[in-house]
């Protein structure tokens, strides 16, 4: 799922703000975002506490119900319920909640992997550069899709594996980021300072650089995270996800795709789901990126 | 100018050399990858033979030595389950895709372009937020939940619509649209940037000074400077958007195209399918995104000339 860019990230930066400056500055669309946000987290937090049963729990007297406000609804299943007879707003909390994690999980890796290397090739230099450099091209030339489609065929449909899958998603951007501020950085008169007191490269990179570069980085992560609860989403979807009965909401929408002429909420419902998620973290992500580019303010 | 040319096309090359690799040696990586294709009750030696058919034999790295000189000598392997060269399978769903693939950036090209003009010029007034509006969602919104709903709505509902395959031009609606919809909200957020780069130019006030129609000095002075940006942002995001989306969208519509095969043998393990097929599709995104990287170069004299 690659982006367009409408700006090159490494010139983005995040002048600091409190959560309430945000709040007041936003627009009505962003803060219907920044709520639901809130809610689809916590809705996935306390799924176990909340979901009215079971999400594998089958009862095959109740399969394919519709949800309330239609005809042959059934008392207590209020989004319907599958092919099996589970209950979709329970299987939908699930779905949310693995969906989130997994993307969050990915979203980190992805991020202290490029961070590490990108400050590698910034600090380090020579060889170490070239290399991750060369690495950086290899990814971006080839759409990550593939990539994600033979890793998958070759280790497995495997809930560790889809993980790692969505770490490496995204990699090369945080690398490219944090290489391209090093090297502005590094020029510094704080960091010659630094050296010249004698701090080692490690040092200096940790403590000195890395967290002059947390700002673009921030912006970076909320927006490969939509990304990668697309990519999670599509590959569940193709069957090359999670594997029944587990469910993230991509699935649930590939395997209740066979359902759709009769039973339409089985997909209905996880699409929905995704559609909110991804709305509010576009929407996000989109605040953050234009409140850190000078140049798009009063566009 | 030659110089950057010869760069950039051996850059090109290492590019793909290291995707072949990686490649060969991830598909390695998985055990033997025969496991899936020997029938239980199979006999030594004729699991030593299917090992040499397929060129299994031997150790890894002798494999991969012979994996790159059949490679030169144009032989891409045989598919497991079909038993026949993975070039021919793949050859026969170029086309498909390729038809799919026009159809969609016509359609991306011909929407988003206009789209984009329209929200730069107007960007204070309403039609300005509607346009962007529009793009936002064509942004937010997954494709393969756009097909489903798409699918949903004109097949199952209003039977207007076939879902399956690619015979008619009404086949084409589909996923066309559903292939298009992410392009076109890119495309249009980027024309309108590239468009309002180029309004606050001091060319256009001295066009508008000249005394030029608003319609003249929008579209000749303004379009014209910012395709070039936008063509080559056509060239080098659509190139692997659409490999991304067609591999949804085929697998959706059963269109029998590239995507379709690559899902195929990925859930069948067919792995000289998959290699031959991933391989293919990244070949041909990292030949189109250098050509365009090159025309860009050639098309935009301040770059021709520091490049030189």
């Amino acid at each position: 799922m690659a982006d367009i860019p409408d700006t090159a990230p490494s010139r983005l930066r995040l002048p600091r703000l409190g959560l309430r400056d945000l709040w007041a500055e936003a627009d009505s669309i962003q803060r219907i975002a920044a709520l639901l946000a809130i809610s689809l987290a916590l809705a996935a937090l306390l799924a176990p506490w909340i979901a009215p049963y079971d999400p594998t729990a089958q009862s095959l007297l109740s399969r394919l119900r519709p949800p309330v406000g239609f005809e042959r609804f059934k008392d207590g299943f209020w989004l319907g319920t599958d092919e099996l007879g589970r209950d979709m707003l329970s299987r939908g909390l699930y779905g949310l909640r693995l969906t989130l994690t997994l993307a969050m999980l990915g979203a980190c890796i992805g991020l202290a992997v490029g961070s590490v290397l990108g400050l590698l090739a910034g600090v380090v230099g020579g060889i170490a550069d070239s290399l991750v450099m060369a690495l950086v091209d290899v990814q971006i030339a080839v759409p990550f899709t593939l990539i994600a489609l033979l890793v998958v065929a070759v280790f497995g449909a495997d809930i560790e594996v889809l993980i790692i899958v969505l770490g490496v998603y995204g990699w090369e951007q945080y690398a490219r980021i944090v290489r391209g501020e090093v090297l502005k950085l590094r020029e510094m008169p704080f960091v010659e300072a630094a050296r010249a007191t004698g701090a080692s490269q490690a040092r200096i990179a940790l403590v000195h650089i890395l967290p002059n570069v947390t700002s673009p980085l921030v912006v970076q992560f909320t927006l490969a995270f939509s990304n990668i609860v697309l990519l999670e989403s599509t590959l569940s979807f193709l069957g090359l996800g999670v594997q029944p009965p587990t469910a993230t909401l991509g699935s649930m929408v590939g395997i209740g795709r066979d359902y759709m002429p009769s039973a339409p909420w089985i997909v209905m419902v996880p699409a929905v789901a995704i559609l909110l998620v991804t709305f509010a973290v576009q929407i996000m992500g989109d605040w953050l990126r234009d409140r850190a580019d000078v140049r798009l303010r009063g566009r | 100018m030659l110089e950057f040319v010869a760069l950039r096309v051996a850059r090109m090359f290492v590019t793909i050399f290291v995707i072949v690799t990686a490649v060969f040696f991830a598909t390695r990586l998985s055990g033997d990858a025969l496991d899936f294709v020997v029938a239980p009750g199979m006999t030594e030696e004729d699991r030593i033979a299917l090992t040499a058919y397929y060129g299994l034999d031997g150790t890894t790295w002798q494999q991969y030595v012979r994996y790159l000189g059949a490679f030169m000598q144009g032989e891409f392997g045989l598919s497991f389950l079909e038993r026949r060269p993975v070039a021919e399978i793949v050859a026969e769903r170029i086309w498909p895709s390729l038809q799919l693939l026009l159809a969609s950036v016509g359609f991306t090209l011909s929407v988003s372009i206009p789209l984009g003009v329209i929200a730069a010029v107007y960007r204070q007034s309403w039609i300005g937020s509607a346009v962007m509006s529009l793009a936002f969602l064509g942004y937010a919104i997954p494709n393969f939940v756009l097909a489903t709903l798409l699918v949903l709505i004109f097949a199952y509902t209003l039977n207007w619509l076939p879902v399956v395959g690619n015979g008619t031009v009404w086949h084409f609606l589909m996923p066309t649209f559903a292939l298009s919809a992410y392009m076109i909200a890119g495309l249009t957020r980027f024309t309108r940037n590239a468009m309002l780069d180029v309004l606050s130019q001091d060319y256009m006030r001295t066009a508008r000074a000249k005394g030029l129609a608003e319609r003249v000095v929008i579209l000749k002075h303004g379009l014209r400077n910012a395709s070039i940006t936008v063509l080559s942002v056509v060239g080098l995001q659509i190139a692997g958007l659409a490999a991304s989306g067609s591999v949804v969208v085929e697998t959706i519509f059963s269109w029998p195209g590239l995507g379709d095969l690559l899902v195929e043998s990925a859930i069948r393990r067919d792995y000289p399918v998959l290699q031959f097929g991933v391989l293919s599709v990244a070949v041909a995104v990292i030949l189109i995104n250098t050509i365009v990287d090159l025309a860009y170069t050639w098309a935009d004299p301040r770059l021709r000339l520091a490049r030189a």
